[in-house]
This record gives structure tokens, sequence and C-alpha cells, in this order.
């Protein structure tokens, strides 16, 4: 409350709360930057929407999901209202996971959306990861949240894999005995870590605890930590925008927070989660009565991870069953060189942003997000980047695409080995020509105008068709992209015949910075003085 | 660092269209924010009045869809089923209970987006960006404040501090990993061993009894467990995890291994039915060239000779259980497995 003296007329209640919070919490200062903060509009930004919204039904899920499940590997007998598997020996987790399934009301349905949504929110961040970097969004000041959302892409996926393990079913138990099979390849100390990490042989009696706590505590725990660091990040440096007229780098163009953002944000919030209810309802995700409590010498055929898990398993399974045995050791080179892989091909797009401003040498702040073709190089990095893991998602389903399309596995398997070398150069090329050649009718949109359809005869016999000029604002935004000059290392000798020392790997950027930008890498922007002439009336189109 | 950086002219300067003559107008030059255009809500009211009885149905509708919630968690049994066109057979209570609440989630989120994008102003307005970085004076009371904090601290100066506090901060986590070292025992040779022995019977997985060697027919897979194991033994998961068994019968002059034919009994073999890739239980069988194939990942091993590894990621051949005939004429382990079961290892050797 105010400390100046009492008005004669009290405040309306809502003032007055705000009054009691901002004396307490500074809230107002808070409020004046944010309330009416400026958010540019979209559509491939409620991609990252769609991930926090995701996220945060699947803690609300998640959270009533706790208050059925029961993290524990001591074995019963099912006595539950599925006839199908009365009289089964099963994990409490398992009986559980049913009883979830059959005896809950509504049970199923949050069952469903939480893994729903949980597949939804790994897309979702993957798409939005992408176009992140299609968009060099990445660009300083925001390579930290770029490895924040990192972050959060690799800790979703073993959040997830940790989840769907919990019921302890036969196909999920399968995957932690790969899992298992795949520690156990780990040098020196692989069978240490199975044993701490089951607590004794496979599968032990601890695996379901451990992962439980690690599934609904830990993970999530950091990974709330991100989003919020993720989504302040984002306020503070406010988002990028695409050229248009009057967009700047110096400035943010759209709507308000308050109202137009807390209106379409929020209620982007019931619409995704109401598709998800609606998805949880007429399709069944992961029916683990279906599949049957975990045994270890039982399996069923086409086993198939949730698909964020697909990339790892394409690499195992594609890979030679290489092993080299020595002084009485042997080293499980089949299995481990796709576990030290597995975290390289992530590793491979956190890094690019480091790599790319190292090669511009830019230190300068971005936010007038590029269109993908202006930046040929680093869309061609990022196609064949999504090819390489496409590559190895068919890998990981190489039996699927075997009986649905009546192929040989081996012969499946044998083009995914080739292919995870050859796809991503062939995708590299074809990208970046692609790109090339939409840089290149830019250009000639902005000199010659949009072909309008229209063929005109000359006097002398010539047809052409008539083209419209754009006008300036289509000019601008097609222009509006930088372009970088080579880096230029300049001679190897100096002007005395003396050989000059460079620094080291400045050679290869200097290479790297001519691939990116060299001749033949980007079509150079139309200036005025061809505009003018073209458009003087010389030319005749 | 100075290589770092680039000389300033290889950089871009911000929207340059090539050199201008003075005076001259650049073509590509930006207009400036296009003026506002009006909806037809702004300009006529009764459209307007359209936009908001939408935006209060999907409202209403919400109200009505969550209503319709409640009754059908109380009005269907939890285990009806009912056929639904195109879903085919669908638990009614789930079907009900997820469709009304997705569409009076959805409905909140049609009616505020559909509020938002016709009534609310749509008026776009620029707001300045402030560089990220601080301002150079800022930096420099930081930097200044740090020193004098330091300096303060003696943190530089008094040596004997600074190692000794190191020394003890980079020791007291070891207390935290030596607590983990009770997440579970020590390897030892417990990968090594199996519950096989000499004289222990194999006994049908299915049936639960002995398996005797006319059992087996040619082109059948059996599996088989130790016996004296049970389904309902404290540790049965992670002696079946090592001791599964697949039995098939091969002609014996089919077999071309010779040590396979030896350990065989009338051309029954056993082998172990965990996949030496990452341990996956293989049942898949090709009765006529006796393959067996991983489901996992496709590893596939040649039973009739020495299950050596003809195909997929698996890096050495089943291990082999040597069989025979005891005194009641039941098949029966002559020993354990000569090698471990399952994934390689680093101690396998």
């Amino acid at each position: 409350m105010s400390t100046t003296t009492a008005p004669d007329r009290e405040a309306p209640a809502g003032e007055r709360l705000a009054d009691w919070a901002d004396g307490r919490l500074g809230l107002y200062a808070l409020a004046k930057t944010n309330m009416r903060k400026i958010f540019p509009d979209h559509w491939s930004f409620m991609l990252g929407e769609v991930s926090l919204y995701s996220f945060i039904i699947i803690i609300l899920t998640g959270v009533y999901l706790t208050l059925f499940f029961h993290p524990s590997m001591n074995e019963v007998v099912y006595h539950g209202s599925y006839v199908p598997l009365q009289g089964i020996r099963m994990s409490e987790a398992f009986n559980s996971t049913v009883n979830i399934s059959f005896d809950v009301r509504g049970g199923l349905l949050i069952r469903q959306i939480h893994h729903w949504a949980a597949l939804i929110f790994l897309a979702a961040m993957f798409v939005h990861m992408m176009r992140v970097f299609f968009t060099g969004a990445f660009r300083k000041p925001r390579e930290v949240n770029w490895l924040f959302g990192f972050l959060l892409f690799v800790l979703g996926m073993f959040t997830g894999f940790t989840g769907y393990s919990l019921p302890d079913d036969l196909l999920s138990g399968t995957g932690v005995r790969f899992m298992e099979g795949a520690i156990l390849s780990v040098p020196v100390v692989g069978t240490y870590l199975s044993m701490f990490l089951f607590g004794g042989e496979f599968p032990g009696g601890d695996f379901v605890a451990r992962f439980y706590s690690i599934h609904i505590l830990l993970l999530p725990g950091i990974m709330l930590g991100l989003v919020a660091a993720h989504l302040i990040l984002v306020f503070f440096h406010k988002h990028t925008q695409f050229a248009a007229p009057g967009r700047t780098e110096k400035n943010v163009v759209g709507m308000p927070l308050l109202p137009i953002y807390m209106a379409k944000a929020g209620g982007f919030f019931f619409l995704v989660f109401g598709l998800i209810a609606i998805v949880a309802a007429i399709a069944t995700i992961n029916p683990i009565w279906a599949i049957g409590p975990y045994r270890p010498d039982q399996v069923s055929t086409g086993a198939q991870p949730d698909w964020y898990m697909g990339f790892s398993e394409g690499l195992i399974r594609v890979m030679p069953g290489w092993e080299i045995n020595f002084a009485g050791h042997t080293l499980v080179l089949g299995v481990f060189i796709p576990l030290v892989i597995f975290p390289l091909v992530l590793a491979a797009i956190a890094v690019y942003p480091f790599l790319e401003a190292w090669v511009t040498g830019d230190r300068r702040e971005h936010h007038i997000a590029d269109r993908p073709r202006n930046a040929p190089t680093r869309t061609g990095f990022g196609a064949a980047w999504i090819s390489w893991y496409f590559i190895l998602l068919v890998g990981g389903g190489n039996d699927i695409w075997a009986t649905h399309f009546h192929l040989s596995i081996n012969n499946i398997t044998w083009f995914v080995r080739i292919a995870f070398f050859v796809v991503p150069v062939l995708v590299f090329i074809a990208t970046k020509r692609v790109c090339m050649g939409l840089q290149r009718r830019d250009a000639e949109k902005v000199l010659h105008g949009r072909e309008s359809g229209v063929i005109k005869r000359l006097p002398h016999g010539e047809f052409v068709e008539v083209h419209t000029p754009l006008n300036q604002a289509e000019r601008f935004k097609l222009t509006a992209h930088e372009q970088y000059q080579p880096l230029e290392v300049g001679e190897a000798v100096d002007e005395n015949g003396v050989e000059r020392k460079l620094p080291r790997g400045e050679k290869l950027r200097a290479r790297l910075s001519k691939g990116y930008y060299g001749e033949g890498n980007q079509i150079p922007k139309p200036t005025a003085e061809e505009y003018k002439e073209i458009t003087s009336g010389h030319g005749h189109h | 660092m100075s290589q770092d950086t680039p000389p300033e002219e290889k950089l871009p300067s911000e929207q340059t269209h090539g050199p201008l003559a003075r005076g001259e107008e650049d073509p590509f030059a930006d207009p400036g924010l296009p003026p506002h255009l009006p909806r037809i809500q702004d300009i006529d009211e009764r459209a307007a009045k359209r936009s908001e009885r939408t935006v209060a149905l999907l409202f209403v509708i919400s109200m009505l869809a969550t209503i319709a919630f409640i009754a059908s968690y109380v009005a269907f049994p939890i285990d009806k089923i009912v056929y639904i066109f195109p879903f085919g057979h669908v638990s009614i209570l789930n079907f009900a209970l997820g469709i009304t609440l997705g569409i009076a989630l959805f409905c909140i989120g049609a009616g505020a987006v559909h509020w938002a994008r016709t009534l609310m102003s749509d008026r776009e307005v620029p707001d300045d960006r402030h560089a990220i970085e601080s301002p150079p004076e800022v930096r420099a009371k930081v930097m200044q404040d740090f020193s004098e904090g330091v300096a303060e601290s003696g943190f530089g100066r008094r040596k004997l501090i600074r190692n000794t506090l190191f020394g003890a901060m980079a020791l007291v986590p070891l207390s935290g990993v030596m607590l983990l070292r009770d997440l579970g025992p020590l390897p030892e040779k417990k990968l090594r061993a199996t519950m096989w022995a000499k004289g222990k019977q194999l006994i049908n997985m299915n049936t639960k009894q002995p398996l005797r060697p006319e059992d087996v027919a040619v082109g059948s897979l059996t599996f088989a467990m130790p016996d004296g194991l049970k389904e309902t033994d404290e540790d049965f998961q992670e002696q079946i995890a090592k001791a599964a068994l697949m039995i098939v019968r091969i002609q014996p002059d089919e077999i071309k291994d010779k040590r396979e034919l030896d350990w065989s009994h009338q051309g029954i073999v056993a082998y172990s039915k965990i996949c030496t890739h990452v341990g996956c239980p293989i049942s898949l069988y090709e009765q006529q060239t006796h393959h067996v194939l991983c489901p996992c990942h496709q590893s596939t091993f040649d039973l009739s000779d020495g299950a050596k590894v003809i195909f997929g990621p698996a890096g050495h051949p089943l291990p082999q259980l040597r069989i025979g005939v005891n005194g009641q004429g039941n098949l029966e382990a002559l020993g354990d497995f000569d090698q471990p079961v399952g994934p390689a290892f680093w101690e396998r050797g």
C-alpha cells in the first residue's frame, strides 16, 4: 500500500493486491518492460511454443501418473480386470501400469496423453531447432540459448527413454537390455558400469526405481531450469524477425504481449493440449497389456524404440560386428563405435554456430533472420545433417522397411552403411545448388520484375514476356540480406620474399571462408547501378 | 587475437546495395513500415459482433464439453468396448473422456486465438532493441570492482590459503563418489558363469518337463532352461537372462563344424538363446538353412556351422552347450558354456 496519505476512496481490490505485491517483489519494474513487450509474428515461431506446451502437458499428466504408478520390480501375480493377463507373473511396475490403463477411470487417457505429448515434445524441439538453424537465429547473441535448447533436446531424449522403460514391459525391457549391452561394450569399466546401474546382474530388481527417480526428478528438474533460462533469454534477446519494410537490426516489429500474445500464445496452449487429448482418445499408444511383462528370454519381432531414439538404433544395427581380442581382453568395436558416434551425431549440430562464427569472424549482433537460400553453405550443412539423421532412422527400422516394402534386410543394411557416408555429401551439394538457384531467381526478380505471363509481340516480330516490376517493399526484402566477403590470408610470402608465418588454423579458416562466401558460393546481390541501367529504358524486358 | 577479426571492410555493412552517387535514390531502400490495413471487424461493427458471438460460442462449447466429460466419467463403465467408425473397437470411456476434454481445451484455445485475431488491435508497432553488451563504463566498473574484491580477499597474495582451498574443494566430491560404490556389486566372474552344470537336465520351457531326444523333431525350435530353476525364484530373471537355451535337431551329416557335432547328441544341438550382440533373445529360426535371426538387430547365425555370424552386427558366434543323455533318457548338460553368454565385454577375453 501506498506510504502517502490514504486516499479518500480506496483503490480497486486488484490494484491494491498489485501494490501489495509490488511493495514486496518490485513487480512494477518487471511489468513495465514486459507487459507490453513487442513480439514479431511468424508461423515458424510457434514451433518452440509447441515444445514448451507439450513439456507442460507432460509434467501435468506425469504428476497424475505418479499417483498410481508403483516403481517397484517386486514380482506379483496379476489379478486385475484385464482378463488375458490374469494369473501372469509381472513386476509391480507393470502391474500398476496395467491398472492405470484398465482400473483407473481416465488413467488410460492420461497415460496416452503423456506418451503422445512426449513424442510431440521431441518432434517439436527437433523442428524448432531446425528452424533456428536454417534461419541463422543461433548467431550472436543467441549462441548460449542455442546450447540450452540443444541440451533440452538431448535431455528430452533420455527422459523419454527412462520414461518408456518404466512400465517394465517386454518391448521397453528389450530396449533396456540393448542399453545394458551397449554399456558392457565400454572398454575397461563396462561391466562395472552395468553392475552399478542395475544393482547387479541384468535385469536385477533396481532399475525401475532408479529410472523412476531419474525420469521424474533428476532430468525434468534440470530441464525445468533450462526451460526457464531459455525463456528468460528469449525475453532478454527479443525474437529475431525476418527482413521486411521497417524491420531493422535495431528494432523489433510486432504486437504487444498484453493482450495479443497473452491471447494467442495462451490460447495456443489450449489448442495443443486439446489436440493431444483428442489424439490420445482415438490413437492407442504403447499398449503394454498387449505386449506383456518383460522376460529376458522373450522378445517380439518388429521391436522399435520411440522415434527419437531411432537414430541410435540405426547406428547399432548397421555397424559391422567388429571385435578385437587381445591379451585376454575384448574390445567390442561393433557396439562401442556406435556408442561413441551417437553423441557425435548430436554434437555435430550443437557446435555448428561456433564454427560459423569462427569462419565469418563476425562479432556483431544479428536479429534479422536469414532466409535459408541466402546462406547456401549453412543450409547445405543443415540439410546434410538431417539426411544423416534420417538415414540412421531408416537403419533403425530396417526390419520394418524390409517387411513393409518387401525388400531384403541385408540390402537395406548395406544401403544404410554406404548412404551414411555418401548421402550427406550429395544432399549438401544438391541443397547448395538449389539455394544458389533461388538466389539467382531473386536477383533476376529484383532486376527484371516478376514474369507476368503476358506475351507481347514487338513490331519486328520478336516475342517477349512482359515483366511486372517489383514494388519497393519487395525489392527491399529481396536485397536486405548481408553478404560476406571471403577472408583472405594474403600472399604466402611478404614483400621482402620472406615466408609469412600464418597462425595455426588460419589457412583452414581462409579455405572455409572461401567455401562459404567465395566466388561461386553465393550470387552477388544486384547493385543499384545494374538496376538503374535495366530500368532506365535501354533494356526492353 | 587480431588475426581473429578480419579487417572491418570484410564484414558487410548493414544494407549496402552498391555504391550510390550523391543525391541518387537507392532503389532498394527500406520504404518503412507499411500502413496498417483495417480488418472488416475494424470498420464494420456488425462483423465485430459476429466475431464476438463466435468467440463466445466457442467458450460455451468448451463449457458444455467439460460437463460432457464429467457425465462420461460417471456414466460409462471402464470396461465397455464399443465399435466406433473408423477407429474400430475402442474403450468408450477413454474415447468419450479424451474427445470431451480435447474439445473443452481446444475451444478455449480457438476462442482466445479468434478473439486476438479479429477483435484485438492488430497494429504492428516497432520497439527498440538495445545492445546486449554492456556499455564500456559499466564494463570498466565491473572489472574494477572485481579486482578490488579479489585484492581485498588476498586470494592472489596468500597462496597457501588458495592452494589448500583448491585441495579441499577437489577432495570433497570424492565422498559423493564413494557413496555410489554400493549401487551394485563388483562384476567379478558373475558374467562368466550360468546355472548350467554337468548333469543339469534340460527342462522344456513350455511344458516344464525334462526334454527327451525324441521330443526334438527335425525343423523344430525348442527353448529350454536348467533343471531347478523356477519362475517363482527370487533371481529367476537374472538366471534366465544368461541360461536361456535354444535347441534344434539337424541331420548329423549337415553339421559342418566338427566340435559342434561332438557337443551334440544325435544331431540335437543346444545354443545360448542370448544374442552375442547386445543380448536380445534370439527367436526366429529358418528350418531349411538352420539360420537363426535375432529380431532386434537382425544378427544371423548359422546353427549348422558352429553358430557363426553370417550377417548383422553381432561380433562372435553363439556359445554352444555340450549336451548328452542321462540314465533316465533325458537330455542333460555336460558342463557350463565354455565362454560367457550374451554381449561381449572387456574382461570376456
